[in-house]
Order: structure tokens, then C-alpha cells, then sequence
């Protein structure tokens, strides 16, 4: 077949709302989209055990204590199941790792906060993983076979992990008054660092296009900054805390609140490699691959010896 | 000897004794032994499974999207092949 | 000491054991040598969590002076906890992480085998769910210890040197006070001896197979069954309990 035909076949599936599979023929440029998105979705997921790890040894209850590292596993998991659909597209896990490692590929921004109290930890997991389902969700139904299945299984997983957060935010905001506050001042810090998670407007937003088109992506940026708050603003008023923007109004006329955009020359820059966590991130991200350099080195050797392997490497 | 995470393994897994094993995924491991351990570790941690299958990736054939038409579509008229081809007296009822 | 008080102890000294392994290993989660194996190690510090929560929350209805399971693990201090200090010792690379896994696994295994035929319906009951558990954790830290000392000279050394350090706190599992010996006549605990014999073999047959030398007449520590620890369960505490104590009358 010519590569015409191929585009055609291609387009087909695509106006059908069929999905690519790793032996399709695609684009260049949706391979290379799609690397991009399902390796920074899973570094995200990768980097993001580091904030909640944080807290697995200083949870305050052995129920929390079980909930956290179950919860940072589950991330683990996410991780490893994306990075095993962006190696169908041809690149290996090492080489994402390295693309990671050395700064090159980018995750979310998000994890470069820190995680200062426990109030964080509710905070991270019901308004981060809040936000991340949002995206996730719509990822259920996108165009490419293996990252569509992952997202299935990932979204079927994830939904304790919304709820272990508002469970936790639940537990501070109706406990004692320094519990309250914490709960509010985990809410002001995590608010729009939040907001931020899904992206520039739309007006400036360079990989939405395409993105769309291909049905990697379903929804604007700004459709799903707007969904979020309009679902998340009742929630806070349950707990009885306050949403840190003066601007925050309900506005009848589009049925959604109206809001302040969040700092877009902080989220450019923390992207850029100044946040409060991005090194320390990084760095342990580093440490922990190259201290695990000799483990897999013995792994290997020792398949070769006891010739357990099937020639697979 | 360079570092490396090890070759990567399909791995199949059955629900329930006597149901087919379906894929559900991959991930990486240095041998056999480790390979099942991963599986049983990443996929069945919410209890779905009762049987694991771990494959290396390339052990795996696998038929091209070229193929579609002359490996498939030559069995779409063979309508024989199907119970519902064959009339059955209504006296004689369920065959 | 009365059976009661017997029976306390004996519940926190395991209880006390899986909690403060779990607190150590669970230090690796984010952090493990490759992906796969961070989750699997995770997946044990999930287990013993597990064990160590149902423990004390027997160990509270022993006690039965209201005090909850959280309390137990988040209100007492190191000298009123009876892990095994082999537990609190710091990770170390992963060579002294899997080894010392490997170790306590392969007590646990043939302690809870014990354990499992014992006359209080609590402790049999934990015994037997915990079988299925650590039979699999051994079974994981097991093939490890192999791949180390039948892997690269480098993993071997470093797999023979995390034994010949943690050898010396492996007798302390096996120890036995009056708390045993009151309950052994009541058929609730395990002789200890019994379990020995099988983890000295097991443990034989497993270094053998991993061309790893099992370290002779090691001077044993000792202090654990009278809350006597090293300088690191302190940190450890000071650690784990910080938010309950800055909050006492907080719930979480």
C-alpha cells in the first residue's frame, strides 16, 4: 500500500471512533504526540509517589497508614502500566527512564509541591487525583488501543484514591480547630497549583489542536478547568472551608462559577525547573535508579547463569 | 554488562478456574520466577486472578493489520459453519 | 505476671515486630531499584501492616483499659515496645533490606506454622492468615537472596556482608522469658526451640543454594523481650508518632 493509503485507512478509523493498535500504521507526529503524553502522564504518576511517600511513615493511623502505601502503590502500578503502552510505540523503558533522569521529559508540575502536613495528603488526593480522573476519564475512550486499555484499568483503580483524600480532608475539617486549619491552609496552598494541572487557556495552548483531532484528547483545557470547579466549590462548602479566590462567583448565565485564572508566569516557571520540589524530585528519582544499577545488574547476570531466561533481552 | 530493566513479558491471567486466560497486560523481568512474582505483585492485586500466564513479548507472533482481509475476511461467507445455517423440524425442538 | 499480662506482652512483642519492619521497608516505596520490584516490597509492608493492626487491636482487648490499637502503636515509648531489634535497624542498601526480609520471613514462616495450632482461637486465627502471606514473602525474598549471591561479585559481597552485620540480632528471635513460658503451658505461644531447628535448616539449604556462607559463632545481641533496643527505635518512633502526640485529642 502507498503511504496515502495508509493515511487514508488511518483517518478512517479514526472518523469512526476505532482505535490504533501498535502494528497500525500512524503519522509520525501521533506517535511522537503520543510518546510524549503517555510518557509524561507516566513519570507523573512515577514522580508523583514521591510528595505522598513522604507521609507513608508519619501517617497518623494504622488505617491511614494501610490507605497511603496502598494508595502510592496503586501509583507505581499506573506508572508501570502507562510506560508498558508507550514501549508498544517503539521506545524503550529505559530510555524513557533516561528521558526522566536527565530532565528531559516533563511530568506533571504539580508534584513539584511539597507536601508540608497531612492536611496535604487529603489535599493531594482529593483535588490532584480530582483533577488527574477528569483527564483520565476522557482518556478511557481515546484513540490509541494500549494507552485507552491502561486508562481503563487505571480509572477502575484510581477511584478509591479521590475519596481517601475527601475522607481525609472530611476527618480534619470536622476535628479540632488546629485540625481545621490545617485543612485550610492545605486547600489555600493546593487550590491553584490545581487549577493549573490542566493546562494553559486554551488560547495558548500550542498541542490542543491535534491533540483533539486524534482523539488523544476530548475535552479543552479551559472546558476542564471550568468542570472542575464547578464540581469541586460544593464539596469545600461541605467541609465548611473557604475557596482562596475573592473572585469565585456563581455565574447563572453559563451555569458555572466564575474564577480566577492561577498564576500562569508561577506555572511556566516551576514547569521550567524553579518549583519548590523540582531538584529534590529529580534528584531522588536519580538516586534511587542508580542505587538500583547492581540490583538489576544481579538480576541479569543470574538469569544468565541459571539460563531461566527465554532469550528474551 | 549494560544496565538495563530487564525484557518485557505479557502476561495473561485466568479469572476464575476454568475460564479462558486473558491478556492484561505487560511489565519487565530478569527470569521466569520473577516474571510470574511481578505479574501476581502489579495485576492481581485487588484479587483477579487464580492462574498467571507470563510470556516474553518476543515469543509472541503476531498477525499484521495487512492481513485482515485475506486471513479473515474468507471465513465471513462460510455460513455453514454456524448452527444457525441448518434447519431443524420444529417438531424435534432443541438440537 | 498473670495470664493476662502474659499474653499482652506476647501479642505486642509480634504485633511490635511486623509493625516496626513495615515502618522500615515501607521507606523503599518510591525509591525501590526498578518499578516492579518497588510495588512487590510494598506489597509486603502492606501484609505486615495488616498483621501488626490486627495484633494490636487484640493486644487493646487484652489490655482492656481502653486503650485502642492506634494508641498502643502511636502512645507508647521504646523501652514499652518488644520488636525484634533486627527489625529497627536501618534499611541499608537492598542487599541488607532483602537479606534481613528474608531472615524474619523465614521465622515468621515456621513461628506462624506453630502458631496456627495454638489454643487462643485469636492468635490461631491471625497464625493462619498470615501463613498464606509470608509463605509467598518468602518466597519473593528468597529468589532475591539467590539472584544476590549467585548474581555479580558485586551483589554477592554485598548480599554475604548485610548477613555477617545481621547475624548477631537473629538469636533474640528466638529467646524465650517467663511471658513464653507461662503461656507455653497453656498452649497459647510456640516453643521457640522448635522453630529454630526448622530456621537454622532452611536457612542452611537457602545460603547453600546461594553460594553464600552462613556466619558461625556469632556473638548474639539481646534486649528486645525487656524493651531494651538500639539507638534507632527512638528515631523511628520519634518519626511514626509525631502527629498523634502533637495533636493528642485530634482523631484522624
Amino acid at each position: 500500500m502507498e503511504d496515502n493509503k495508509f493515511e487514508e485507512v488511518f483517518e478512517g478509523k479514526l472518523a469512526k471512533n476505532e482505535m490504533v493498535e501498535p502494528k497500525d500504521w500512524m503519522p509520525d507526529n501521533y506517535r511522537k504526540h503520543l510518546i510524549r503524553q503517555i510518557s509524561q502522564h507516566a513519570h507523573s504518576e512515577i514522580v508523583g509517589m514521591l510528595p505522598e511517600g513522604n507521609w507513608i511513615t508519619r501517617a497518623p493511623s494504622l488505617r491511614a497508614k494501610v490507605v497511603l502505601l496502598a494508595k502510592v502503590q496503586d501509583e507505581g502500578g499506573h506508572g508501570l502500566y502507562l510506560y508498558t503502552a508507550a514501549e508498544t510505540l517503539g521506545i524503550s523503558r529505559d530510555e524513557l527512564l533516561n528521558n526522566l533522569h536527565t530532565g528531559k521529559a516533563k511530568y506533571s508540575s504539580i508534584f513539584n509541591y511539597p507536601t508540608l502536613t497531612w492536611a496535604d495528603i487529603g489535599a493531594v488526593g482529593w483535588l490532584v487525583d480530582g483533577a488527574a480522573i477528569m483527564n483520565q476519564v476522557m482518556l478511557q475512550r481515546t484513540s490509541y488501543g494500549p494507552y485507552a486499555r491502561a486508562m481503563v484499568r487505571i480509572c477502575k483503580e484510581e477511584s478509591f484514591h479521590q475519596r481517601q483524600g475527601f475522607e481525609i480532608m472530611t476527618h480534619l475539617s470536622f476535628g479540632t480547630a488546629d485540625q481545621k486549619a490545617m485543612a485550610q491552609d492545605a486547600l489555600n496552598r493546593w487550590w491553584f497549583p490545581t487549577m493549573m494541572m490542566f493546562g494553559p487557556p486554551d488560547s495558548e495552548s500550542p498541542n490542543s489542536e491535534n491533540a483533539i483531532k486524534w482523539r488523544i484528547k476530548r475535552e479543552t483545557n479551559d472546558q476542564l478547568r471550568q468542570k472542575f470547579v464547578n464540581q469541586t466549590v460544593p464539596q469545600v462548602e461541605y467541609l465548611g472551608l473557604t475557596v482562596p479566590d475573592a473572585n469565585l462567583k456563581w455565574n447563572e448565565a453559563k451555569k458555572g462559577y466564575d474564577y480566577s485564572e492561577p498564576n500562569w508566569v508561577e506555572f511556566k516557571n516551576v514547569i521550567s525547573g524553579n518549583g519548590p520540589c523540582n531538584k529534590q524530585r529529580l534528584l531522588a528519582r536519580n538516586k534511587a535508579h542508580n542505587e538500583g544499577a547492581w540490583v538489576r545488574e544481579a538480576a541479569q547476570a543470574f538469569a544468565r547463569k541459571r539460563k531461566e531466561i527465554y532469550e528474551a533481552a | 554488562m549494560s544496565d538495563n530493566q530487564g525484557p518485557v513479558w505479557e502476561i495473561f491471567l485466568q479469572k476464575k478456574a476454568g475460564q479462558p486466560f486473558v491478556h492484561c497486560g505487560s511489565l519487565h523481568a530478569f527470569d521466569k520466577e520473577m516474571a510470574l512474582q511481578n505479574a501476581r505483585d502489579l495485576y492481581t492485586r485487588r484479587g483477579e486472578g487464580v492462574s498467571i500466564w507470563a510470556v516474553p513479548s518476543n515469543a509472541i507472533v503476531a498477525s499484521s493489520p495487512e492481513d485482515i482481509g485475506p486471513f479473515f475476511e474468507p471465513s465471513n461467507d462460510k455460513v455453514y459453519r454456524h448452527p444457525t445455517f441448518y434447519q431443524i423440524p420444529d417438531a424435534i425442538g432443541h438440537m | 505476671m498473670t495470664t493476662q499480662e502474659a499474653l499482652f506482652q506476647y501479642t505486642l512483642r509480634i504485633a511490635d515486630t511486623n509493625l516496626i519492619l513495615a515502618q522500615r521497608i515501607s521507606e523503599w516505596t518510591g525509591h525501590g531499584p526498578f518499578l516492579e520490584e518497588d510495588l512487590a516490597l510494598t506489597n509486603i509492608a502492606l501484609d505486615i501492616t495488616g498483621v501488626a493492626k490486627s495484633l494490636l487491636e487484640y493486644a487493646a482487648s487484652i489490655e482492656n483499659k481502653g486503650r485502642s490499637a492506634d494508641e498502643l502503636a502511636y502512645f507508647r515509648n521504646d523501652r514499652q515496645f518488644y520488636n525484634a531489634q533486627i527489625t529497627e535497624l536501618p534499611n541499608g542498601d537492598y542487599a541488607r533490606t532483602i537479606v534481613r526480609q528474608a531472615i524474619v520471613d523465614c521465622f515468621d514462616y515456621y513461628f506462624y506454622t506453630e502458631l496456627a495450632k495454638s489454643k487462643d482461637e485469636t492468635l490461631m486465627g491471625i497464625a493462619q492468615k498470615s501463613i498464606k502471606e509470608v509463605t509467598y514473602h518468602l518466597r519473593h525474598t528468597s529468589s532475591w537472596v539467590e539472584r544476590f549471591g549467585d548474581g555479580t561479585e558485586e551483589s554477592h559481597n554485598r548480599a554475604q556482608q548485610a548477613l555477617n552485620e545481621l547475624w548477631q540480632y537473629t538469636g533474640e528471635l528466638f529467646e524465650m522469658t517467663e511471658v513464653d513460658e507461662i503461656l507455653i503451658k497453656e498452649g497459647i505461644a510456640v516453643d521457640l526451640n522448635k522453630v529454630k531447628e526448622k530456621w537454622e535448616n532452611h536457612m542452611s539449604e537457602l545460603l547453600e543454594k546461594s553460594t553464600l556462607a552462613k556466619p558461625e559463632n556469632v556473638f548474639m545481641q539481646t534486649g528486645s523481650r525487656k524493651g531494651i533496643h538500639t539507638e534507632h527505635l527512638a528515631f523511628i518512633l520519634a518519626e511514626m508518632q509525631a502527629l498523634p502526640r502533637m495533636y493528642p485529642d485530634a482523631k484522624w
